[in-house]
């Protein structure tokens, strides 16, 4: 297709490379990406304003599940917002859980990403191998929690399940098993032709980019920043903690992979700091219903990255505002830049290698016209009526219906 | 009379193939599931699949060219079995011979390549388009150390006929060893032209889904896997034939054993290196074909000729 002109891939909103509809717009020339535009906006789901007519033990599990796979970092950074307004000092030891758990999902989360790099990348065996072993994750999470995912586990105050002591010795073998076959992961990341061949040089992001795009999580620290909010900003039980940010500076998806690998090596080993020092005492402390007027923006780092949330309340039981940042929002808009000049093969694996999480991210509908080029949002009511406007066109007409029923 | 009939279209012919290469697809398919720890299909999915595909409906979309869209499942269906007749299988004598046959079968095993090609530009989906331009730019790659590989074997032995080669190689025991580079390097062309990992650029689902055969389906669709699954019994059948001549003078049933062993054995090569290596991207592909096996395969020529130059003489 050389030099037949520029082709138009569209990737997405349905195509096998991604989870999520979520639609990337690329001009081909041959093989060569020239240009790339990402649209997001397939999968909004309305949580931040539907948690405005919830309680706010009610929104904690709606937070909860605006991710699958980071539920817990969301449903922390909301208690930990909503604690901050009402004046909430929780127990050392529901700190500790909370961050057990954070700790656990974050090992989850990066073998998934590591099985979902592999088959972007048609390397099928690494996928089917990491997903094995993120089942020991998974069962000691089931055991912890009574879920394998959207774990429940947070309150208002503190925490619903204490860690018993015979639970110990089981995530401690768990954790054990794992190091050993991350251990065996960052060997075949070290060795692996293909794997380093298709991962390097790919996807760059400079340090300048990484900074100037407010790049997060793994993303950034792959690019040399050291930006990690359980070390700058640190919440839960991380003061206690020692840990290292790591970081790596060939701001490639090799980097990132990289990066995510040995961020296990760490988590695994500030569970066991945590499983030792794990303090008595009780797990959680009576929160008020009501909580007073106030704003609180909470920060935590989820698995993908920098999650933000922004609770405002009005002295009644239910919050006035909710906003949340997902962690994909920041690091969405390096994608484009990653993309430019890259081969179409890149495509799957430039994409997958900031984790997007893009049910999370959705904002809201913006239409762009195309003949007046103008931007529109759709209002509520335009939407209701147009939708009456367009069944009208096809002899349906609703008013009617609803008198008769 | 009636003998050639039975022979071409059941035994060796188009029945056998067609279970065998349902065969070859299970032990492959299963192979690869437990090296990548999985559980694998059932021994009759392969069998199953086609028959499920064979009662679906045939869609085709309206700005596809029809004809071209429904001949080319048949036209690589076509090639691929004819050239199964031409490779002595079990014994040193195929089915049929001539001097030459061996240009006839690599040049009927490049022909579904060019049906992958036109089946997926006539199908007018950008996702075709680029998969078939994909599979024409692979198919320049490998196909030169391929045929360099196979006819530096047939020049050692004299002959351009693939029955000639197998006598030769058998009268003259421990000359398959001159060609074990060939042999490597025709072994991962091989993947090429089959189109499996590291070399499964053209179908790369989670970049073009599934590239030439993105708008096919039912009938045409059953078509066109069960052509690819008969290409890899032949390419490997082929390969079986010029490089591992071993115990060709082992009688009927014993022979047809062997020959089952070896196409295994070969298959297996073909599932380990699938799960061993990451799909590698085009520009790649073509440098490792160029760069690396073009040499190597020009070098296993130059050894077979100097080797002739010394033994007969």
């Amino acid at each position: 297709m050389h030099n037949t002109g520029d082709v138009k891939v569209p990737i997405g909103p349905q195509h096998p490379a991604l989870k999520e509809p979520e639609s990337f717009l690329l001009t081909l020339r041959g093989e060569k990406i020239t240009a790339a535009s990402v649209k997001i906006g397939y999968n909004h789901r309305g949580i931040e304003k539907a948690c405005e007519g919830r309680t706010y033990i009610q929104d904690l599990y709606l937070i909860e599940r605006i991710c699958g796979i980071c539920s817990h970092s969301h449903s922390t950074a909301f208690a930990q917002a909503v604690e901050e307004i009402a004046g909430i000092e929780i127990p050392a030891r529901a700190k500790y859980i909370r961050t057990i758990v954070a700790e656990l999902e974050r090992v989850h989360s990066h073998l998934l990403w590591l099985g979902v790099a592999g088959h972007e990348i048609g390397f099928d065996t690494l996928l089917m191998y990491t997903w094995r072993d993120r089942e020991v994750v998974m069962d000691i999470l089931a055991q912890l929690t009574g879920n394998r995912v959207n774990y429940g586990m947070n309150t208002i105050g503190g925490v619903r399940r204490d860690i018993k002591a015979e639970q110990i010795p089981q995530v401690l073998k768990g954790v054990d098993t794992l190091e050993e076959r991350t251990k065996y992961y960052i060997k075949i990341a070290g060795e692996e032709p293909t794997l380093i061949n298709r991962l390097s040089k790919v996807g760059m992001l400079s340090y300048e980019d990484a900074i100037r795009m407010g790049a997060v999580g793994p993303t950034a620290r792959a690019s040399g920043v050291q930006r990690d909010v359980r070390k700058d900003d640190p919440y839960a039980a991380y003061a206690d903690i020692d840990f290292k940010v790591i970081t790596h500076n060939t701001c490639d998806v090799y980097g990132r992979t990289i990066v995510r690998v040995l961020e296990l090596m760490e988590s695994f080993q500030i569970i066991r700091q945590l499983l030792a020092k794990l303090p008595e005492g009780p797990i959680s402390v009576r929160a008020p219903r009501k909580i007073p007027v106030g704003e609180a923006v909470s920060r935590y780092e989820a698995p993908r990255g920098e999650d933000l949330h922004y609770v405002r309340a009005n002295g009644t039981d239910k919050p006035d505002r909710v906003k949340v940042r997902a962690p994909t929002l920041a690091n969405v808009q390096a994608v484009a830049l990653m993309l430019e000049d890259r081969y179409l093969a890149d495509m799957p694996i430039v994409v997958a290698a900031i984790d997007p999480c893009f049910s999370c991210t959705d904002r809201l509908v913006s239409i762009n016209y195309v003949d007046h080029n103008s931007k529109n949002t759709f209002e509520w009511e335009k939407i209701h009526r147009d939708s009456i406007e367009w069944y009208k066109k096809r002899g349906i007409d609703f008013a009617k219906l609803n008198k008769t029923f | 009379m009636l003998m050639p009939i039975f022979n071409i279209l059941i035994f060796p012919g188009l029945l056998f193939l067609f279970f065998f290469s349902l065969a070859a697809e299970f032990f492959d398919r299963k192979l690869g599931a437990r090296l990548q720890n999985r559980v694998g299909p059932p021994w009759f999915q392969p069998l199953a699949d086609f028959i499920k595909l064979l009662g679906k409906e045939d869609i085709i979309p309206e700005e596809a060219d029809n004809r071209v869209f429904k001949l080319m499942p048949v036209f690589a269906l076509t090639s691929v079995s004819c050239a199964f007749f031409y490779i002595p299988l079990w014994g040193k004598n195929a089915l049929y011979s001539f001097n030459g046959d061996v240009v006839v079968v690599l040049y009927l095993l490049t022909v579904p390549i060019l049906t992958y090609f036109l089946g997926g530009w006539y199908s007018r989906s950008v996702f075709s388009m680029i998969g078939a331009v994909r599979s024409l730019t692979q198919l320049f790659a490998y196909e030169v150390p391929l045929f360099m590989t196979i006819l530096a074997a047939a020049l050692l032995a004299d002959t351009w006929s693939l029955s000639k080669m197998a006598a030769f190689y058998s009268a003259h025991p421990g000359y398959w060893v001159f060609n074990i580079l060939g042999f490597v390097i025709a072994q991962i062309t091989l993947l090429g032209k089959l189109e499996k990992v590291p070399f499964d650029i053209p179908e790369a689902e989670t970049e073009i889904v599934a590239g030439s055969f993105t708008e096919y389906s039912g009938r045409l669709l059953a078509l066109f896997r069960l052509s690819i699954n008969i290409e890899m019994v032949v390419g490997i059948s082929l390969l079986a034939a010029v490089f591992m001549p071993w115990w060709l003078d082992a009688g009927p049933i014993a022979g047809f054993i062997i020959y089952v062993l070896k196409v295994a054995a070969l298959i297996s090569l073909v599932s380990l290196l699938r799960s061993l290596f990451a799909r590698l991207r085009l520009d790649q592909m073509i440098n490792l074909c160029w760069r690396v096996f073009a040499p190597l395969a020009f070098l296993q020529v130059i050894i077979n000729l100097i080797l002739k130059g010394a033994l007969f003489k």
